[in-house]
């Protein structure tokens, strides 16, 4: 077995562009579920705006990059909008609801044939990164200590990213500090009691999903830019329980728990995958118990069993408090 | 607030219930007590406002805060809430009772924006609150708290006094992500906080989560909080509930402070000691309508008052004191009833 390899493989995923894509995407849930109690199951639909605003506007309608990221910015906005005004003055549930459908439905219209021509039906949108790529300051070359490194592309897309991933922490933390953000917690706990106090529980809960969405979005530009590609079942639901599994991995509403549970599931996603795959290669593990190809199935499993003792004997999360869980229990 | 404060530990005594049974006005309720109304402060300036208001349901007050007119809430076919006209006496503690199921919460709710009347019209303090939202009513100095209390168990309990301060520069997005902006507003509101808390007694609970404390203290914690709004008038629903007898007497004292401090308190409550120990003046409800009002001990002895709790076929022979009797027989009961569900519910 190439330990040097399996090592390797989990660093570069700990810091990897699907860290940065899910930490942001967290981040996002973590101000709508975490701290205002929003449950908003339609995170990838925020994503795929994002991802498809500079998609389509570079790849068909031939516009620069930057007015791209202001159209996705636009569009997760009047996507939060649109959830939210009809549905948070209703109870918790039906947000839920909304937004899981809406998000299938921004899927399936960014992949219908109609509209193949706009948004590339089921191939999506290629080659539109160019823009990025043109200003990256980076010499052509490898970035890196030994066999972990990175090109100078994917070392550009890191640096942008993990900087949208400070300043998206900065704000939360800034956020939640504040007197908003005590309203925001405290509409979590009882959102009559908040009304009592004279707040418009309403629009802060309006502001809160714009916030997270936007939050959220800045994960779509990240992954569209890094693969400068992006096709519409990227933006399916698992995307939206990935990112949920991160936030509660981390501990939800701890301004730094996004980014430390999307390293976490990442490097352990990465680790399961490259030692069943070496073990199985091998021969520790005999073909006739699992072949090459199973070892992706596989992996998803061990995860999954690895999220349920989390669950049991740390129910918080890596940065939770305990003595907040045992108060649900009173 | 009385003109000479040394008299003040008399006054205190008299004020204990049961203390002196001369204190309970039973022959004349309505008439203000003359030589002690000097020492008694507000307590006598409501009673002699009220003592020309006669004892008949929609009596006019001499100075209401609260006015409700043909006030209906219909759930399907029920008839919920159907109030003709009520007003609230400005500064007095008005009681609103009721047996199980009357609409006295629903009722509190429509005053209160928590719910919308399918008919009626209802002012507070001159403005008209017909279709306003609840955290406009509660900006208009009208604040309430609810029969189950609702500590905001995850925030602390000083964070829980800070947010109910109004007006706050911080609670704007933009505004919020620079401190500069709102933090000396934010150590103003954080002194006035510790303050209520000290009179409240919650002072040693401060950075304790507000879902630790025990049920009477979330009570106080409430109350506490809903000061911080800097109310003209409170609504308490069933601030007793669930409180054991230890601070009954403290939160007793401090809804009667709401008063010395120039505020209208309506409550809603099943304790008639409660009621009668602090109570102005006692609305009574019964099947969505209000049946009786008067001075506390006028409306306990009210036969239409009797007939709602008892139910009018009961023998009616009886002298005073059997009425009483029952009377404390049927509370305690309802008493338990309450405390059972109470219990059921936790």
């Amino acid at each position: 077995m190439n330990f040097e390899r399996i090592i390797v493989n989990a660093l570069e995923a700990g810091v990897g562009v699907e860290t940065v894509v899910f930490a942001l995407a967290a981040i996002g849930l973590n101000v709508h579920f975490g701290y205002t109690g929003l449950l908003n199951f339609g995170q990838s639909a925020f994503l795929a705006m994002a991802a498809y605003g500079v998609g389509t506007t570079v790849a068909t309608f031939d516009l620069p990059l930057w007015l791209g990221v202001v159209f996705g910015l636009t569009a997760s906005v009047v996507l939060a909008l649109l959830l939210g005004i009809p549905t948070l003055r209703l109870r918790a549930d039906y947000l839920a609801i909304v937004t899981i459908a809406a998000a299938e439905i921004v899927r399936l219209v960014f992949r219908s044939v109609t509209f193949e021509g706009t948004f590339g039906g089921s191939d999506g949108r290629q080659s539109f990164a160019g823009d990025f790529y043109a200003i990256n300051p980076y010499p052509v070359g490898d970035y890196g200590v030994g066999s972990f490194g990175f090109n100078e592309r994917a070392l550009w897309v890191l640096t942008v990213g993990w900087a949208l991933v400070a300043l998206s922490c900065l704000i939360v933390f800034l956020l939640m500090r504040s007197p908003w953000g005590r309203v925001v917690k405290a509409i979590r706990e009882d959102e009559d009691a908040v009304r009592s106090l004279g707040k418009n529980v309403y629009s802060y809960k309006l502001q809160s999903l714009v916030i997270g969405g936007v939050l959220g979005c800045l994960g779509g530009f990240i992954l569209a830019l890094a693969r400068s590609s992006i096709q519409p079942d990227i933006f399916g639901t698992e995307t939206t329980f990935f990112a949920y599994t991160v936030l509660i991995l981390g501990g939800a509403a701890r301004v730094a728990s996004p980014v430390v549970g999307a390293m976490i599931f990442w490097v352990v996603l990465s680790l399961t995958d490259n030692i069943l795959g070496e073990a199985v290669g091998a021969g520790y593990i005999p073909s006739s118990v699992l072949t090459a190809s199973q070892v992706g199935q596989i992996r998803f499993m061990l995860v999954g069993l690895a999220l349920m003792l989390l669950m049991i004997f740390r129910p918080q999360g890596i940065f939770g408090d305990r003595r907040e869980i045992a108060l649900d229990a009173r | 607030m009385p003109a000479d404060p040394a008299p003040k530990p008399t006054d205190q005594l008299t004020d204990r219930p049961g203390s002196e049974p001369a204190d309970r006005p039973s022959r004349e309720p309505a008439e203000p007590r003359g030589e002690a109304g000097s020492r008694r402060g507000r307590r006598d300036a409501a009673a002699a406002a009220l003592a020309d208001v006669p004892h008949e349901p929609g009596a006019p007050k001499p100075d209401p805060i609260l006015v409700a007119d043909s006030i209906v809430r219909q759930f399907g076919g029920l008839t919920a809430v159907d109030v003709g006209h009520l007003e609230i006496q400005r500064g007095a503690i008005t009681a609103l009772i009721g047996p199980n199921g009357a609409g006295k919460t629903t009722f509190f709710n429509l005053l209160t924006g928590f719910d919308q009347p399918d008919k009626g019209t209802w002012s507070f303090a001159g403005k008209s609150l017909s279709g306003v939202a609840a955290h406009r009513v509660a900006r208009l100095g009208m604040v309430r708290t609810f029969q189950l209390t609702k500590a905001l168990s995850k925030l602390t309990v000083i964070e829980n006094m800070r947010l109910g301060a109004t007006g706050q520069k911080g609670e704007n997005v933009f505004r919020a992500l620079f401190a500069g902006i709102w933090q000396t507003q934010e150590d103003e509101i954080t002194e006035r906080a510790d303050e209520l808390l000290a009179r409240f007694k919650l002072d040693t609970k401060r950075e304790d989560f507000a879902g630790s404390l025990s049920g009477g203290q979330r009570k106080l914690l409430e109350m506490a909080r809903a000061l911080m709004v800097g109310p003209e008038m409170v609504m308490l629903d069933e601030p007793m509930a669930g409180v054991n007898p230890a601070l009954t007497q403290s939160l007793l004292g401090h809804v009667k402070d709401l008063r010395e401090d120039g505020m209208t308190v309506l409550f809603v409550e099943h304790d008639m000691d409660m009621v009668r120990d602090i109570s102005d003046w006692v609305l009574v409800m019964a099947q969505g309508k209000v049946i009786a009002e008067g001075p506390p001990d006028a409306v306990m002895g009210d036969q239409r008052v009797i007939d709602a709790y008892l139910g009018s076929h009961h023998d009616a022979a009886l002298t005073e004191e059997d009425e009483q009797k029952i009377l404390a027989e049927a509370e305690e009961a309802l008493e338990k009833e309450r405390a059972e569900k109470e219990e059921g519910r936790s």
